[in-house]
């Protein structure tokens, strides 16, 4: 230990060290956090010298006006198809890339930098990409439709479909970082209970995946599946580069919702109770998120 | 090596490379249109070449939209907010693993409780007190709200908890201040997790549309994905050549850089797990 110092002096380091990052964090998230909450009961108006206590109205418009139940609505469909669909598809192709890597190292490369393409890429930059690939007449996926004699379709201005094709976007974009995931999980798998496996008969393929990889892989599975629901929550970029939430409200989401409410119309308290839901559904996904990485840490 | 299996794996492969040209596909697309002349853009049938490259689609993104001003905008706002977190959270990180004070439990609370606040939800009180400061439409507006990083705390107090105490200690008894065993001793421990951090945050603030749509409105502050919003939606938008050049430009040193730094790359972007 060195030399006893003054207690001041040390207090002052401390402050001098975390203060600043302290004061910061309570300045920018957890007050306005505070704040949002207390917004979200009013019919605050950005500009407006007043306002006035609404109670619980602004929740109840969300829930029963037809276009902010469309958000909710929406936001929750989104979800639910993108996870799914996203885990499915990233789980098979990690289980390929996993099997290719134990005879051409380089391909298994290859083939994973291609996954993770969309990730690393500026979404809001390839959303006008998929824009030109969707459109009407001069789109590609038009006229390869065409050329197989089928009917193209407005990918985003047909009602019943815009956020299907938005969530083939959001599942395009996911797919490599939950791959990653998995194959992370895959390669803790040990080998040796392979071995054990083929032992008691289960050599082939899918009774391999059912008897070892499926059981070992269920804490990595749960942990991508909350991370995918967590981040497609959090949809934006493509419905404000692609949709403006339209045609008529058909792509509205939660995040878009409060967007559009808040600093387009300016109604700060009905776009206060919209983040509130919002933080809601994330909130309760992250806690759950970090239940389960306190459980893997436990689990190595 | 039986047929049966050697077909397997042509089969797997096969369909492993399928998934992934599909995965590349706009990538190719957003290529292919950047070099082709408006009047093979517009043509009917599909062409993957342009009869031959039209450099010029890039030299009017860069002349006609402002281009190099929002890659500017971008690397300075980037930049900033690198800057700043890493100013205020590598000291409070250091406290909080290695000196005993009163609020250490409390601080490192509200760290894990920050973890848990999306960005997006602090928007309006945060908007509200940069119009109150009149700051909108500034770099700071842009910087601001940003500085203070949980997750780039918590990632560096992780990493600072596993140095030994030993090292600090003997550091202390040469003398050193605690300000520079944080900068001189213990930071530059730190890079594994710094660049994971840096490629975290350099990643999310790039591509961030969210805030700069709401915290500035003048074009030229405006960073690569709010530019090229710009750009699309004036009349010149319907100039598909010029403006997929633009999305390259754009998409560019995200994708370089991880295709350099592969490993670094998926380190940073997964570490964020934690906090999407």
């Amino acid at each position: 230990m060195s030399a006893p110092r003054p207690r001041l002096r040390e207090a002052l380091t401390d402050l001098w060290l975390a203060g600043p990052a302290t004061v910061a964090m309570l300045v920018l998230i957890f007050i306005p956090a505070l704040i949002v909450g207390v917004l979200s009961f009013t019919d605050y108006l950005f500009g407006a010298s007043t306002f006035h206590w609404v109670g619980l109205d602004n929740y109840i418009e969300l829930f029963t006006d037809r276009t902010g139940r469309r958000a909710v609505t929406n936001t929750l469909l989104y979800v639910a198809v993108v996870m799914p669909t996203s885990i499915v598809l990233s789980l098979v192709a990690a289980l390929g890339v996993h099997a290719v890597a134990r005879w051409s190292r380089g391909l298994a490369n290859v083939l994973r930098t291609a996954y993770f393409m969309p990730v690393a890429a500026t979404l809001v930059a390839m959303a006008t990409v998929w824009q030109m690939l969707l459109h009407p007449n001069l789109g590609l996926v038009n006229q390869v439709l065409a050329l197989a004699g089928m009917a193209g379709q407005e990918w985003l201005s047909d009602r019943g479909l815009v956020l299907y094709t938005l969530a083939v976007i959001g599942i395009w974009e996911t797919i490599g970082y939950n791959m990653i995931l998995f194959l992370a999980g895959l390669a803790a798998i040990p080998e040796h209970l392979y071995d054990a496996a083929a032992v008691d008969g289960a050599e082939r393929g899918w009774e391999r995946f059912w008897t070892v990889t499926w059981p070992l892989l269920g804490p990595t599975t749960l942990f991508v599946l909350v991370v995918t629901a967590t981040r497609s929550f959090r949809v934006f970029e493509t419905v404000a580069t692609l949709t403006n939430g339209g045609p008529a409200f058909a792509s509205d989401t939660l995040v878009f919702a409060m967007y559009r409410e808040g600093f387009v119309y300016f109604k700060a308290g009905y776009s206060g109770a919209i983040t509130m839901v919002f933080f809601f559904f994330v909130l309760t996904l992250t806690l759950i998120q970090l239940r389960l990485v306190e459980k893997r840490v436990h689990y190595r | 090596m039986t047929a049966k299996r050697i077909l397997g794996r042509a089969v797997m492969v096969a369909l492993l490379v399928l998934g992934a040209l599909v995965i590349l596909l706009p990538f190719f697309w957003m290529l292919s249109l950047s070099l082709k002349p408006a009047d093979e853009i517009f043509a009917p049938g599909i062409d993957f070449l342009p009869s031959r490259p039209e450099w010029r689609n890039y030299a009017k993104a860069f002349q006609e939209i402002q281009l190099f001003q929002f890659l500017k905008n971008g690397a300075i706002v980037c930049g900033a907010i690198l800057f700043f977190q890493i100013l205020f959270a590598v000291p409070c990180a250091y406290a909080l693993a290695h000196r005993r004070f009163l609020a250490r439990g409390a601080i490192f609370g509200l760290v894990i409780a920050g973890l848990l606040v999306p960005y997006h939800v602090t928007a309006i009180p945060v908007f509200l007190g940069l119009a109150q400061a009149g700051l909108l439409n500034t770099y700071s507006a842009l910087v601001i709200p940003f500085v203070a990083s949980v997750f780039g705390i918590f990632l560096f107090r992780q990493f600072f908890a596993s140095l030994s105490t030993d090292l600090i200690d003997a550091a202390r008894i040469d003398g050193l201040s605690e300000t520079a065993i944080v900068w001189r001793i213990a930071f530059p421990l730190a890079w594994p997790a710094a660049s994971a951090f840096a490629v975290f945050s350099v990643v999310a603030h790039w591509n961030d549309l969210f805030w700069p749509l709401i915290a500035v409105s003048d074009p030229n502050l405006a960073t690569p994905p709010r530019g090229i919003l710009y750009f699309r939606d004036e009349e010149a938008g319907s100039d598909f050549g010029p403006l997929m050049a633009a999305a390259t430009v754009i998409t560019a040193p995200l994708v370089l850089g991880f295709l350099l730094a592969q490993r670094k790359f998926i380190q940073g972007i997964t570490a964020s797990g934690l906090k999407g």
